[in-house]
């Protein structure tokens, strides 16, 4: 078992409600998309998963750990096997690609590599390889403040990916990038997942990429799971009272009509389905 | 044909009056309220200046001033206590920054663990965190020339006691600023390092100094501007330097060698400057 929330609820210090009466678990290898509408509680769902909001109800176990009961130092350690892309990359503007990407590892480095990192990058090498994953790898000695929303987006990508996590969570981490580079990206994380065996849950808004890269989707809406299926039993009627609100369905790509209608989706296989192979 | 004219629902005119308006007057008004009392108290009357009496008296004092004193050896003697204060100066910024960084370090809310989550340790971080904020501010809360008091006691006439005064005043100045300048800078990097498991030395790094350095910097560069100065008065009271030797000419109303001392500073000041923005450029 990865991870596993049992009756989850959270509410925001501001009051918020943001999470109701979640539960959700997955095994080792897993790879989840959840989707719903903005204000789901997607974003609070991850943040759970990675250790830095605790819920007020409920239980939540993370790589066979119970984080909320762990003294300071265990609880780091577990931090450090949990990796987030987030939304907007915090990477201070300042720092080279290659030390944003070193730093994935800052949890499992010493004080005195990371110190010396700084100075002289410690493994050009790893920073290079996984930059080149994300066609990125002549940016290597770039400012971040030099580059683009979607290259820094994919600095996030890379630094995660140069963590090498158990879990790997993902906040639409493809917001910024045009649907070829999206989709790309989501192969890399999945690559990444099937080479190591991590578990990847990722939120994405655009739900033509949740149906064509990930085998289980999570639909969320107020703060709760509405539904939790292969994708190959997710229905038209199931998104569009997900997104009722919003009024249509959001996709990456238009050109691209998602197929649920046709019944591709099903026959239950989500292996049949086409993975484009543009990189 | 006749069009029924169908009366317009009454609209209210809309409202472009800013509603903060009202307050920022009243703010302005007790600004002004509290300053005068202030200005009263402290005896300040701009017209006594310009007394007849007295633009005499400061004229000749301004007089005595000019030429500037160039004899070669008090020239000797300027340098020598130039660089006794730009030493003192020094030495004092460097101890202040091994005090002030380390309790910044500890006290800043930008590197908290334990706020994460919140996680575990929360109370004892918080009391740590006091316990640093309380010593600060007993460092800065006694002015430098009373510790240079205290140390020329002790460690008789000198610069040795100007160092030490002005490294535990300046110390807690530094962690006190040090420590906010790193809570008002984007702190989202160090946060997602921490939750990513990394230590506070190495998200101080990664997450907060890329972007603070040149705040830091030129404070820093700032406040040994201001120590240069401090040098001078704590000088007055027996802590060697220029401030020593200013003490000495002007109790023997040698205009010529106080304003040559003044046109030093001047240099100093510059100096300071052009390092402040030296360093600034290097960082950008």
């Amino acid at each position: 078992m990865s991870f596993s929330l049992d009756k989850v609820g959270l509410v925001h210090p501001n009051g918020h409600r943001a999470l109701r009466g979640v539960s959700f678990a997955a095994r080792s290898g897993d790879r989840v998309a959840v989707i719903g509408p903005s204000g789901a509680g997607k974003t609070t769902l991850l943040r759970v998963l990675g250790a830095a909001l605790r819920p007020g109800e409920g239980t939540v176990q993370l790589l066979g750990e119970s984080p909320w009961s762990l003294a300071a130092p265990a609880l780091r350690k577990l931090r450090s096997r949990i990796g987030t892309v987030h939304q907007s990359p915090p990477i201070a503007p300042r720092l080279r690609v290659v030390t944003a990407v070193l730093s994935g590892r800052l949890g499992q480095w010493s004080a005195m590599r990371a110190l010396a990192s700084l100075l002289r990058p410690s493994d050009l090498a790893g920073a290079h390889e996984v930059l080149s994953r994300l066609s990125l790898e002549e940016r290597l000695f770039d400012r971040c403040d030099r580059l683009s929303g979607g290259q820094l987006q994919r600095v996030g990508i890379a630094r995660v990916l140069y963590q090498r996590p158990a879990l790997l969570l993902a906040d639409e981490p493809v917001s910024a990038l045009d649907p070829t580079l999206a989709d790309a990206a989501l192969q890399q994380l999945v690559a990444q997942s099937e080479s190591t065996g991590a578990t990847l849950v990722a939120s994405l808004h655009a739900v033509d990429l949740a149906l064509r890269w990930f085998p289980r989707i999570v639909g969320m809406r107020g703060g709760q799971v509405v539904f939790d299926e292969p994708v190959g039993n997710v229905t038209e009627p199931m998104l569009v009272a997900l997104y009722a609100s919003e009024g249509g369905l959001p996709v990456q790509a238009r050109e691209r009509p998602i197929d649920i209608a046709s019944g591709a989706f099903a026959s239950g296989a989500a292996n049949t389905i086409e993975r484009p192979d543009c990189l | 044909m006749s069009t029924v004219q169908q009366p317009l629902p009454q609209r209210t005119a809309p409202a472009l009056r800013d509603p903060l308006a009202r307050r920022r007057l009243v703010w302005l008004l007790a600004a002004f309220v509290i300053a005068w009392p202030m200005l009263q108290l402290s005896g300040f009357a701009p017209s006594a200046l310009f007394a007849p009496g007295n633009l005499q008296v400061i004229g000749g004092f301004l007089a005595g001033f000019l030429p500037p004193e160039t004899a070669p050896d008090f020239l000797a003697m300027l340098a020598k206590a130039t660089l006794e204060t730009l030493a003192m100066a020094t030495a004092g910024t460097a101890l202040a920054f091994v005090i002030g960084a380390p309790l910044a370090f500890v006290t800043t809310r930008a590197l908290s663990v334990s706020r994460i989550g919140p996680g575990p340790g929360r109370a004892q971080a918080g009391m740590v965190r006091q316990a640093g904020r309380s010593v600060l501010m007993v460092l800065r809360a006694v002015p430098e020339i009373v510790w240079a008091l205290v140390f020329v006691r002790a460690l008789g006439l000198g610069p040795a006691a100007g160092v030490l005064a002005l490294a535990i005043t300046y110390g807690g100045m530094l962690g006190k600023v040090y420590a906010e300048v790193l809570e008002s800078t984007d702190t989202r990097p160090a946060r997602a390092l921490l939750e990513s498991g990394s230590g506070r030395f190495a998200a101080l790094v990664y997450g907060l100094l890329p972007n603070s350095a040149q705040e830091l910097i030129s404070y820093t560069v700032y406040r040994w501007e201001c120590a240069v100065r401090a040098s001078v008065v704590m000088g007055f009271v027996g802590a060697g330097g220029l401030g020593q030797l200013m003490d000495q000419s002007m109790k023997m109303l040698n205009g010529g060698e106080a304003s040559s001392i003044l046109l030093v500073f001047l240099v100093l000041v510059l100096l300071a400057d052009a390092l402040s923005n030296a360093l600034r450029r290097l960082l950008a």
